[in-house]
């Protein structure tokens, strides 16, 4: 029998699996695409300062109020008498508000929308690279060592789950921008944007210890550590030497999940005048201050938000491949934030 | 069944009491600026605001504070530092905006959350499943106050389809009950939408390798029985655990959605309240849905064990 062109014939035994989940990850044409449009945004947001110095001449907080600009060879007030901000410039003034102006303040929009980007980002990335780095400690603590341990990290993360999340972060989000944080001889103060990314950080990371400590759990009843132990491996060296590469492809897609969920929070937080403060700019503060425009120049708040979704959308549809290429059998998906499986709450509950 | 109720019980009011203790540390332990202080206003003098803090009990040890402020959640005399209200009758008259909202949107999503799964699943690997994937995965990475933003200047400002905000009690009128609500409800839909067709489509994908499905196929049923039957029915307990968590989380107010259409419900008088930095209606919040989550979570879990007999109650799962 002759035998299709695309019937997949098993893969040689060539490789290390990492490999072999690259090349799966290579066939994925819609992840990739969705790679390529972050990659698209990263670029937009680090060419920032260029485009601030030499094609709108001007910086993410520069005031313009009362400037008049010259564009398709007519003079045009940047805020005009009623308070209403200039519309999307485009090339006509040299790429000088290119998007726009911001409000009655006239900052430069494309500008805001670069360097907003970088905040955002930044973000969403520290704080995700917290909740992955805390979950799996507590994860692996949890499981590895059951008994007291457990016990103790699992009702942490029961009261923390039982909080309504945003109120949570925006509760420790408000206390934190007003008094700052102090930890020993470390002060954060209270416009930093590290505020928001300990926050964020934090309220995640209940969602990542358990499905994190479930996977532990069935990991050390496995050969490997029993040899390992047997060879004489302390408890640390068994967690974090043979468990933790073991667990490492679900770590990576949990990061990335991670990422578009921080961003999210964030975006919310900022909105709410809870997150990032002034003087830095995040999408999310944008959107806030373009909401009070909304009748007027509702692209304020619509192109931030914008690049929010696409930004979180391509890191979603990137992180699906990457789980689908890494472990194809995972369980750990998209909706492994919005809720736990009952059979994981039951496990909460057993004494 | 009896001894899983009472453990269940004791154990939500341990994760309240940690919860309570833990809003009222954020709040007093944490460096912000002193009740009294600000309550006194522009002309405080240090006369008034020792009374302010002999009257209010400011001056008392932590534990001491603690325990008056419980107190009066529990016997309703909760008066907020700021406005002077009560706090209780407050959250009281924002229920009904709160309930409507988030039941509604409820509704919404469960609805089309099911059919575009269900539609995912049997159609899986083509062009609507792929568009549906896409679509769903948009609902779930949409920041809210973007899509609130589009509806208001697309439905509201150029078009007035809808009216921007406020709430109409249902008893008023129905019909503009319902008209405010429409977009609220379909902002707060959206992302669930996403998130449950999904669900559904990778628990049905995976029912469909089961031996019963091959079982029931070979018994002669059509396929449409199949799905419906065997695959959507067993695929659809998970489905019923995260509309427990998430009905719970959002009964104690969906604020950003209730703030941005002027709802007045309990998650816009959350949002007040912290911005004013005023605990005492704080406090009463988080214990309202926190309660409503802990509560949602047993449910979930009792009703689990009658869905999937498997589950044995008060045992280690697996």
């Amino acid at each position: 029998m002759a035998s299709e062109p695309n019937v997949e014939v098993a893969p040689a035994p060539a490789g290390s699996p990492w490999r072999l989940a690259g090349r799966r990850l290579r066939r994925n044409r819609v992840a990739l695409a969705f790679l390529g449009l972050f990659v698209l945004i990263v670029a937009f947001c680090l060419i920032a300062p260029l485009w601030a110095s030499d094609v709108a001449h001007t910086g993410p907080n520069k005031t313009h109020t009362l400037e008049k600009i010259e564009a398709g060879g007519e003079t045009r007030e940047v805020v005009n008498r009623e308070g209403k901000p200039i519309g999307p410039q485009w090339f006509e003034a040299g790429g000088r508000f290119f998007l726009g102006a911001d409000g009655r303040l006239g900052r430069d929009e494309m500008v805001r929308l670069m360097y907003g980007g970088r905040t955002s980002l930044l973000v969403g990335f520290a704080a995700a690279l917290i909740m992955t780095v805390l979950g799996t400690i507590l994860g692996l603590l949890a499981g590895y060592y059951r008994g007291w341990a457990d016990t103790l990290i699992a009702r942490s993360m029961d009261v923390i789950w039982a909080f309504p999340v945003t109120l949570l972060a925006i509760a420790l989000g408000l206390a934190l921008a007003v008094g700052g944080l102090r930890i020993g001889p470390l002060h954060v103060s209270g416009d930093s944007i590290w505020i928001p990314v300990l926050v964020i950080g934090f309220v995640f990371v209940p969602y990542m210890v358990r499905p994190i400590r479930g996977e532990v759990l069935s990991l050390r009843e496995k050969e490997f550590v029993e040899a390992a132990e047997a060879q004489g491996a302390g408890p640390l060296r068994v967690m974090f030497g043979e468990l933790l590469p073991n667990m490492l492809s679900t770590i990576i897609v949990f990061f990335t999940l991670n990422v578009a969920n921080a961003m999210l929070l964030e975006a919310l937080l900022s909105f709410l005048g809870v997150g990032v403060q002034p003087p830095n700019t995040s999408w999310g503060t944008m959107m806030s201050s373009g909401f009070d425009l909304l009748t007027s120049a509702p692209l304020l708040t619509l192109l931030p938000g914008a690049m929010v979704l696409l930004t979180v959308l391509a890191v979603n549809v990137f992180g699906d491949g990457l789980r689908d290429a890494l472990d194809p059998k995972s369980k750990v998906r998209l909706e492994a934030h919005s809720g736990l499986s009952a059979a994981e709450t039951l496990e909460g509950i057993a004494p | 069944m009896g001894r899983f109720v009472v453990r269940r019980l004791i154990g939500m009011v341990a994760v309240l009491f940690a919860v309570s203790v833990l809003t009222f540390l954020i709040f007093n332990v944490i460096p912000s600026s002193d009740p009294a202080q600000r309550m006194a206003g522009k002309a405080a003098t240090p006369r008034l605001v020792a009374s302010i803090n002999e009257e209010w009990g400011f001056d008392d040890p932590l534990p001491q504070q603690y325990l008056t402020t419980m107190k009066k959640v529990f016997s309703g005399d909760l008066i907020s530092y700021f406005g002077r209200e009560n706090v209780n009758e407050r959250i009281v008259e924002g229920i009904p905006a709160t309930f409507s909202l988030c039941l509604g949107a409820a509704v919404i999503w469960m609805f089309f959350g099911l059919l575009f799964g269900y539609l995912s699943a049997v159609r899986s690997g083509g062009l609507l499943d792929r568009g549906l994937t896409i679509a769903a995965v948009a609902g779930i990475s949409m920041p809210v106050p973007v899509l609130a933003a589009f509806f208001l200047t697309y439905l509201t400002y150029k078009t007035e389809v809808f009216p921007s905000g406020g709430f109409v009690e249902f008893g008023e009128s129905p019909l503009e009950w319902a008209e405010h609500l429409v977009l609220p409800w379909v902002t707060l839909a959206i992302l669930y939408v996403g998130f449950y067709s999904r669900v559904l489509r990778s628990n049905m994908l995976d029912a469909m390798d089961e031996d019963y499905v091959r079982t029931a196929r070979a018994k002669g049923l059509s396929e449409r029985r199949v799905m419906t039957r065997h695959v959507l029915r067993n695929s659809l307990v998970p489905i019923v655990t995260l509309f427990g968590l998430d009905v719970g989380a959002l009964l104690g107010g969906a604020i950003v959605v209730e703030g941005i259409f002027s709802l007045n419900g309990v998650g816009q008088y959350a949002f007040e309240a912290l911005k004013n930095q005023d605990l005492p209606p704080i406090m009463a919040i988080v214990l309202f849905g926190a309660f409503f989550i802990v509560l949602f979570n047993s449910l979930v879990d009792i009703a689990y064990a009658y869905l999937d007999p498997r589950v044995k109650l008060g045992e280690t799962a697996r």
